[in-house]
């Protein structure tokens, strides 16, 4: 079975993802996709995270596969035009690839060649609508292809976005443009998150809330002051500052939040950042 | 000197759909150099909304409609009219629609496609930015530009780095032009304007035609 049957069936999904290196030594990447067999439904992996220049999904995504693991190619508009997307998309249908995370995309002056320059060529929602045209047989203006690929299509939503009203109104949009599933910024406060769901539940589309191990309390602070929709509650920091054991205190919080994330939405997406290796310790303490 | 092209009236009639009465600006700027929205285009479209089954409340030509205190002098004179039009057709460039919609009380709809600013923000610059792509949007996001306001160019709605403040990640000084959209429609009543799913953007229409890019002064010769 499958992500998209897994979900189809209704259970309750956990997804991580690995960040391709910056260079051609893969090693490190291999164990920490290792260390998830068996423990997670599907891999994201990511497209030029932090507008980064490194290793890119695609291939990463292909080795996954060969090795029996479940990939999500990422997918920004950052970098590639319509015509680049098209054709690595079929490279992903031929390669078997299934799944695909469209995004947006952080900006390029975020990440180590602020002098690039952004392509945005097209947007998230127009990248699914492209997605599904090249399902129907057609490339994106309808010139025929020969051999169409079949997707599964996810997308993102920020539950913290300012308003969250116009987050939710892109999320309809790319349900609309033919999204199956949603991943979500990092989730640290549940009552917050519970309100989010209860708002778009009648959208009927699974939502894998967003869970980012702590590090320290001073990234918590740096999150909350930086990073666009990510809250962490005081109680949470005040955790981390005071923990004799930092990692064990971080495990502790996201099982506990993935616990308490089991009756709001279909899943969890799990963001290590670094902390790949402590995955598997978060989904014992989660009984998952 | 700023060029724009008339928007196809099939276009214009879709955009106003729902809309029953209409105010109609028109600029004896550039858009009257342009042949697009001088004060005969401006009587041309009266007439042709008023066949299309519009009700044209009323119109005013205003000397340079990238001129906010002008435009709110002008709409002031006109205020019976302008209140009574569910929204403005504004005839001229995506500057002159941006600076419209910044001081109207009303939805503004863009009458022109603007091909080229000739290295220009307007005659009387403000803080709009047209992007000069040659298929104007400002009907859709209550006349701010999406590809000027917003770092990634989106058409279809924020992405997810709106600050708490309401800015955009990229630049904390620059506010999030999707957050200013969004409470824009939402001030006029008029969200479900953001609904509607955007195709991907038709690049090229950004290319002005061949004699324009020849010449500068195309448009003001054309009147002479």
């Amino acid at each position: 079975m499958g992500l998209q049957e897994k979900l189809a069936a209704g259970k309750f999904v956990v997804t991580s993802e690995i960040g391709p290196p910056k260079g051609t030594d893969i090693t490190e990447m291999m164990e920490d996709a290792q260390l998830l067999r068996g423990r997670v439904d599907a891999i994201n992996v990511t497209d030029l995270q932090s507008s980064v220049m490194r290793l890119g999904s695609l291939p990463v995504c292909h080795l996954l596969q060969e090795r029996g693991l479940e990939p999500i190619l990422q997918m920004t508009c950052r970098d590639r035009n319509r015509l680049a997307l098209q054709s690595d998309l079929l490279g992903a249908a031929v390669l078997g690839i299934r799944n695909v995370l469209a995004l947006t995309g952080d900006y390029a002056s975020l990440g180590d060649h602020p002098q690039a320059k952004p392509v945005f060529d097209v947007d998230a929602v127009n990248l699914i609508q492209i997605i599904k045209k090249l399902e129907s047989g057609t490339d994106m203006v309808g010139n025929p292809l020969s051999g169409a690929p079949k997707f599964f299509v996810g997308a993102v939503v920020n539950p913290g976005g300012n308003p969250v009203e116009a987050q939710i109104l892109k999320m309809e949009k790319k349900i609309q443009a033919g999204a199956s599933f949603f991943q979500t910024q990092a989730v640290f406060d549940l009552s917050a998150f519970e309100k989010f769901m209860k708002r778009v539940a009648p959208l009927k589309v699974p939502v894998l809330a967003g869970i980012i191990l702590l590090k320290s309390a001073g990234m918590a602070r740096f999150m909350n002051k930086n990073v666009a929709g990510v809250f962490v509650p005081e109680p949470l920091i005040e955790k981390m500052a005071t923990a004799p054991d930092r990692v064990k205190t971080s495990v502790e919080i996201a099982a506990e939040l993935i616990r308490g994330l089991r009756g709001l939405c279909q899943g969890v997406h799990l963001m290590p950042i670094g902390w790949e290796k402590k995955v598997p310790a978060v989904l014992d303490a989660a009984r998952l | 000197m700023l060029l724009s092209q008339q928007k196809p009236l099939e276009e214009i009639l879709r955009s106003l759909e729902g809309e029953e009465k209409i105010f109609i600006l028109g600029c004896s700027g550039c858009a009257e150099a342009s042949g697009t929205g001088g004060k005969p285009q401006v009587l041309e479209m009266k007439e042709k909304l008023q066949k299309a089954g519009k009700r044209v409340t009323g119109y005013s030509v205003v000397d340079f409609l990238c001129q906010k205190a002008l435009i709110q002098s002008r709409l002031r004179a006109k205020a019976r009219e302008v209140q009574a039009a569910d929204s403005i057709l504004v005839m001229t460039c995506g500057v002159g629609v941006q600076a419209v919609a910044a001081v109207s009380p009303k939805l503004t709809h863009p009458a022109c496609n603007t091909v080229s600013l000739g290295g220009s923000r307007g005659e009387w610059q403000g803080a709009e930015r047209c992007a000069e792509c040659g298929d104007c949007v400002l009907d859709a996001t209550g006349g701010i530009c999406p590809l000027t306001a917003c770092s990634k160019f989106l058409l279809n709605g924020p992405c997810g780095g709106t600050t708490k403040e309401g800015k955009c990640e990229v630049d904390s000084e620059m506010d999030c032009g999707w957050r200013l959209i969004y409470e824009r429609l939402e001030k006029l009543g008029k969200l479900d304007r953001l609904r509607k799913l955007r195709e991907p953007k038709d690049h090229s229409k950004a290319l002005p035609p061949k004699g324009l890019r020849l010449s500068a002064r195309w448009a003001l010769d054309r009147v002479q």
